[in-house]
């Protein structure tokens, strides 16, 4: 997982609330073997509307996604995740979050942000206005800047080392490596084992 | 205070433990099939990982396989993609693959047992909910994601919470013609396809203990459907001697031996939660409804709703008995039943097909409808054709079939068509499980055999 320390992207604002899974990669999508490739499904439904904002071509660089409330509601889908880094999110802002969701981004490293419901409104405003607006997002300071404003966001400290050192789970486990040795030195010789074949 | 079995082996796999973390527990054995594991591979590569332990890893193909044919290349080109993805991935990190056409291959679940790489006191993962399966040995055997599956091939641990223990008595002995899976499907109907959250269940008892290993594997492989993490049995003389002589037993037997014979539940222990059933009370089951927690003897009528208390419960019988066509008050024995299927991972192994051909032996099945028998394995299928019970079932009219999950989920050729009717000896009877808009009774194959002969769902005692 690449270390989150800060970011400088331009926005993307979705003005859509209850964006759930489904929406965000829908089943379809699912039945690809590799962990990439998903930036194609992402809002596929919407994205054949001509008028949808990712298809204006100013937003189309976009990495700072501001959605509505309720962002990643339903299936529990590790791809809705996928699909958003993919396409080269590294942030989402929204108001309220589900559950899983949250926590399947957390694993995979993109940036979940929990602002109110104005000041994500704000946002709005100021990217339409604006689209090549630097939004600044300091996981350090705990901050989301752009122009004149500073906001402040609240983090787990946990969930904040953990991306600041871009350790996802795995990472983390093989901190513990010494452990590990140790632990397999003294398993039991008995135990089996698939390799090498017996018949 | 002593310890339940559970918290022996949890204990007993603790790399590492920290307050306030989940556990870090080490993974003896992880199964691996073509549904769940791609993306974990593909993490593996992205990010320059190896898989830790190989030699702690085996794969094989299931889901996906036609089970007729077997020599043509798959037919429908996502199975083909999973399966090619399988065989590539196994060959780029050094895993152990039995792919289509290998004596080994087969269902996953029937696979670990056959090869006696599934021990007791062993911790053991599948990216698949059946998993719980290998519980039967006296292993912690539980289903992970594919997020987990890539974590276990990377570090061969997982970062895991305590889960809480509960202990079902069987008590009693079973009556003739009642089996395993009657006895796991009246535990599901009695504490419902929730009551085992966050549990891991240990199955006790008279009943229990005099179950043969395969039977014993029939219960635990269904503790997912009653929501449970796991299910385990403790080991005994029934299990040492089903590993004895197995491919992969424990070369040093005896010292084998002496460690499992510690397994089991401590009289001083204490479990969170305790149920109770009795054994000679049980009669034939079968379900009637589309979660395996709808079942109800097959001597009884279809309920009706009307009688249920539970609002939600009501609404759910509701929409059940009108996806599955049946009318509350109809005897189940008047139903007819166009499919059945005999297979799976929870009634898919030698034993399965022996109590059916028994029944089947020298009688013709009902030509109202058709019969797949389906091996669990290669192994299990070249066993049966050993015994003659090919014969038997193409005799009496049903297909011999090569293995795999084939008809317990419609994700390979082997399917039901809209409101086709089947019994089935597998262990989900969700809405379009066996196919869009299938029809599933679950049942054990004994009252498949039956049912077969008789063209409606039927007990042994019938014919
Ligand atoms: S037989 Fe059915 S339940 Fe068992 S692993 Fe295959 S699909 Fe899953």
């Amino acid at each position: 997982m690449e270390k989150f320390v800060t970011h400088v992207g331009t926005g993307v604002p979705l003005r859509r609330s209850n964006v759930d899974t489904d929406q965000i990669i829908p089943a379809v999508y699912l039945k690809r073997v590799t962990r990439s490739g998903f930036e194609d499904g992402l809002f596929a439904a919407w994205r054949s509307d001509p008028d949808f904002v990712l298809n204006q071509p100013e937003f189309k660089s976009g990495t700072v996604l501001v959605a509505g409330a309720d962002f990643g509601t339903g299936s529990s889908r590790e791809h809705a995740v996928w699909a958003l880094q993919n396409y080269g999110f590294k942030v989402v802002i929204s108001s309220r979050f589900a559950d899983i969701f949250r926590g399947n981004s957390q694993k995979g490293g993109l940036l979940t942000i929990l602002l109110s419901q104005s000041e994500v409104e704000d946002l709005w405003v100021a990217i339409e206005a604006n689209p090549a607006l630097a939004i600044t997002v300091d996981l350090d300071a705990k901050t989301v800047s752009y122009g004149e404003q500073v906001i402040a966001f609240e983090i787990d400290d946990y969930v904040r080392w953990r991306l600041m050192e871009g350790l996802d789970d795995i990472g983390l486990t093989l901190g513990n490596s010494d452990f590990i040795d140790t632990f397999e030195s003294l398993r039991a010789a008995h135990k089996p084992k698939t390799l090498p074949i017996r018949a | 205070m002593g310890k339940t079995l559970a918290e022996k082996i949890w204990q007993e796999h603790v790399v590492r433990a920290k307050a306030g973390e989940p556990d870090l527990i080490y993974i003896d054995l992880h199964l691996i099939h073509e549904v769940t594991s791609p993306q974990a591979f593909d993490g593996l590569r992205l990010s320059n990982r190896k898989v830790r332990r190989p030699d702690l890893t085996i794969a094989t193909e299931d889901h996906n396989v036609p089970t007729q044919n077997i020599n043509l290349p798959i037919a429908d080109p996502v199975s083909k993609l999973q399966v090619d993805t399988l065989r590539a991935n196994c060959a780029e990190f050094g895993v152990r693959i039995h792919s289509l056409g290998d004596a080994e291959q087969g269902i996953v679940h029937v696979v670990g047992p056959q090869l006696g790489l599934t021990q007791p006191g062993l911790t053991i993962v599948c990216g698949d909910s059946h998993t719980s399966t290998h519980g039967a040995f006296g292993a912690l055997a539980f289903g992970i994601g594919t997020s987990e599956v890539e974590h276990v091939l990377a570090t061969q641990t997982l970062p895991l919470q305590r889960p809480k223990t509960m202990a079902i008595n069987v008590n009693g002995k079973l009556k003739p013609g009642v089996t395993s899976k009657d006895i796991i499907l009246a535990i599901i109907a009695k504490i419902g396809t929730g009551g085992g959250q966050g549990y891991v269940i240990e199955y006790r008892g008279e009943a229990i203990r005099e179950l043969s290993m395969e039977a014993r594997m029939t219960v635990c492989n269904m503790s997912i459907e009653a929501g449970a993490r796991a299910g385990l049995i403790a080991p005994d003389e029934t299990t040492f001697s089903y590993i004895k002589g197995k491919p992969h037993a424990p070369e040093d037997f005896d010292a084998a031996l002496s460690y499992w014979k510690t397994l089991f539940t401590d009289a001083d222990a204490k479990f969170d939660v305790e149920v109770d059933l009795d054994a000679d009370q049980l009669e034939p089951f079968v379900t009637w409804g589309t979660n395996p927690g709808q079942g109800i003897f097959l001597n009884a009528n279809v309920p009706n709703p009307a009688d249920i208390a539970d609002a939600e419960e009501r609404g759910a019988a509701e929409r059940a008995l009108v996806y599955m066509g049946l009318t509350a008050g109809q005897p189940m024995k008047s139903v007819a039943i166009d499919t059945v299927f005999l297979g799976s991972c929870t009634n898919g192994r030698i034993e399965d097909l022996r109590a059916a051909a028994e029944i089947l032996k020298g009688k013709k099945i009902s030509t109202s409808l058709r019969m797949l028998v389906v091996p669990g394995s290669a192994r299990v299928r070249l066993q049966a054709e050993a015994e003659g019970l090919d014969k038997v079932f193409i005799d009496s009219g049903a297909e011999w079939r090569n293995a795999g999950c084939s008809m317990c989920l419609g994700m390979n050729p082997d399917q039901l068509k809209p409101e086709e009717r089947s019994a089935s000896t597998s262990n989900r009877n969700f809405e379009g499980r066996q196919g869009k808009g299938g029809r599933t009774h679950l049942v054990s194959p004994l009252v498949a055999a039956a049912t077969a002969l008789r063209g409606t769902l039927s007990s042994p005692a019938d014919l």
